[in-house]
């Protein structure tokens, strides 16, 4: 670690994780997190005002917690970054505002940064700088994207994505089927190890010769599992419960690691990096690491713990921009629901940046925040 | 500072008047507005931020994702400059405004058809707790009183004495504020003043962010 490279704090608030995060260059110092899950766990799915009130009790504290971690001053620090989106509205907002406030009193400049492109960033921390460009598949309850990212500050491109639930939905709808409690993913990943993943040959979405090739869903796969579940109720018969979490965990990273290992030969990249929350699974772990070597491809996953949504992502990939000088976002950042994964950071107004063409027309969604 | 109304309005306090203020209403934008209202202000001063001795916040009650954005804001800066975060009722903010030394009442805009409201002997003393409710069940215990805020405005048939101020000034909440802790009053913590319970429903595809 020299002590020249950026030291950053990250925040992230996009979805029920409060997470801070300090790093300097590709190396962890801090990954504070606090989490409102068991609060939403009796409502089976994120809600988003819970949510919101949670991370304005928990910001200060997780901020002051990462400091204390790291063993720094935040007056040493280079730079403030912030998942400015996409995410949930209220969620960000507060984040956004933490993020400003505290680069706004530390004199520090302020990099509001895409959540997407963090999750493939935080890797650096892991296994050292990103090749470029990198292929990462994106899993989590909220997001199953393949992009491709020649870099990471200013260059990422969407290759394909789930049509319908994402991959982390799926598997808290099953868990939900199977009467099995939220988050579904830890549950099922426990009890799909004692059971057989060929019990049921459940289906595999947008597979077909004639589908799109990078493209995912896994709505239909969520309905033949309800209805296979239902069947063997109604009949009377007790439900396999380790052999359906398997056959169905096996259905759901069959395709995502076909897919991956499929772009990484397209686009001859010889490496594939796994994040998001559902990264953390032990199967689809086991899966891509068996195929990427068959392939010739290497497999970079960062530990569980980075997979999921933390501060450290969004603090390394601030780190990043801070690196490679792209422009600071400035005092009007706002949270965008819905920012797009081309766009890897929001510089402010008065910079722009001429690197790469901005090929979407691109609305800041001004949702009312008086409500 | 207070984002708990319409109103993003931030102002600098010496103790004795007020320096500097910005007040801009917009209910959309609150996240957008707040620094660069702060930043405004300090320069207006020729002051940075580390000259500020306490940060005064109206606390609500206010619609949650606006008001949060005061409350994260002020707590920030009091952590990263190192001085305490003051919380006082929003409503307060727009008594001590009226200047009004008769009983009256503060309204102000809780959307979904609702005020939050209080009552006041005067414009320093409060007498009932901020409360949320809809205008027609309110209108006999408030009959007859003046009412200011926005509330008065928007439910004329049912509040006829509308007085000034409509919005949130911080100028006139950081003076309410100056006098308190001259006085060695109290002050609340600074935590949000929701008066509603959250809204328990997970939305279908609460986040979906696919790229197109
Ligand atoms: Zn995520």
């Amino acid at each position: 670690m020299a002590a020249d490279e950026p030291l950053v704090l990250g925040i992230e608030t996009s979805c029920d994780e409060t997470g801070v995060g300090i790093v300097r260059g590709t190396t962890l110092l801090a990954d504070a997190v606090a989490s409102s899950v068991d609060t939403h766990a009796r409502f089976g799915g994120v809600v988003p005002e819970i949510a919101s009130r949670a991370h304005l009790e928990a910001m200060v504290p997780t901020i002051e917690r990462a400091l204390k971690d790291a063993g720094i001053s935040a007056r040493d620090l280079d730079g403030i970054a912030v998942t400015a989106g996409p995410g949930l509205a209220g969620a960000l907002l507060v984040g956004v505002s933490a993020a400003k406030a505290y680069a706004y009193a530390l004199g520090k400049p302020l990099y509001g940064v895409n959540h997407l492109a963090s999750h493939i960033c935080v890797d650096q921390l892991e296994h050292g700088p990103l090749p470029e460009p990198t292929m990462a598949l994106l899993v989590s309850g909220g997001h199953s994207s393949l992009l491709l990212a020649p870099d990471i500050t200013a260059d990422v491109r969407p290759l394909g994505a789930t049509i319908d639930d994402a991959a982390g939905e799926a598997f808290d709808k099953i868990a939900r089927v199977l009467d099995l409690g939220f988050p579904g993913g830890p549950v099922i990943d426990r009890l799909a190890r004692e059971g057989d993943p060929n019990a049921i040959a459940f289906p595999r979405g947008l597979s077909g010769s004639k589908d799109p090739a990078y493209d995912f869903s896994f709505s239909g796969l969520k309905t033949a599992v309800a209805r296979w579940i239902e069947a063997r109720r109604a009949a009377g018969e007790e439900v396999p419960v380790r052999d359906v979490a398997a056959s169905f965990q096996e259905a759901v990273v069959d395709v995502l690691t076909r897919k991956a290992v499929r772009a990484c030969k397209d686009e001859g990249v010889d490496h594939l990096m796994i994040g998001g929350g559902v990264a953390a699974n032990s199967r689809l772990r086991a899966l891509a690491q068996e195929r990427c070597e068959r392939a010739g491809i290497r497999l970079r996953v960062p530990r569980p713990g980075l997979c999921t949504d933390n501060g450290a992502m969004v603090a390394a990939l601030g780190a990043e921009m801070v690196a490679r000088n792209r422009p600071a976002s400035d005092l009007e950042l706002s949270a965008d629901s819905s920012l797009p994964v081309t766009d890897p950071h929001v510089p402010g107004a008065h910079h722009h940046d001429h690197d790469h063409d901005h090929d979407h027309v691109h609305e800041i969604s001004k949702e009312n925040l008086y409500s | 500072m207070d984002t708990a109304t319409p109103a993003v309005t931030v102002a600098l306090h010496d103790g004795e008047s007020v320096v500097a203020e910005s007040t801009q209403v917009d209910a959309r934008r609150h996240g957008e507005l707040l620094l660069p209202a702060v930043d405004r202000v300090l320069k207006e001063a020729g002051l940075k931020l580390d000259a500020v001795t306490g940060i005064v916040v109206g606390v609500g009650p206010g619609p949650y994702t606006g008001l949060r954005v005061g409350l994260v804001t002020a707590a920030t800066f009091a952590s990263a400059v190192g001085v305490p975060v003051h919380g006082l009722c929003t409503l307060d903010g727009l008594a001590y405004a009226s200047g009004i030394e008769e009983p009256f009442v503060v309204a102000t805009d809780a959307r979904r058809k609702e005020v939050y409201w209080a009552r006041y002997e005067n414009r320093r003393t409060r007498v009932t707790d901020a409360a949320v409710d809809r205008p027609a069940e309110i209108a006999e215990q408030v009959a007859g009183l003046p009412v200011v805020g926005a509330g008065a405005r928007l439910y004329p048939e049912f509040f006829p004495d509308a007085r000034d101020p409509e919005h949130q000034s911080a100028g006139a909440l950081a003076a309410l504020a100056a006098e308190r802790l001259a006085a060695g009053a109290d002050f609340l913590d600074p935590l949000p003043m929701y008066l509603r319970r959250p809204d328990a429903q997970v939305p279908k595809n609460y986040k979906v962010v696919t790229p197109k």
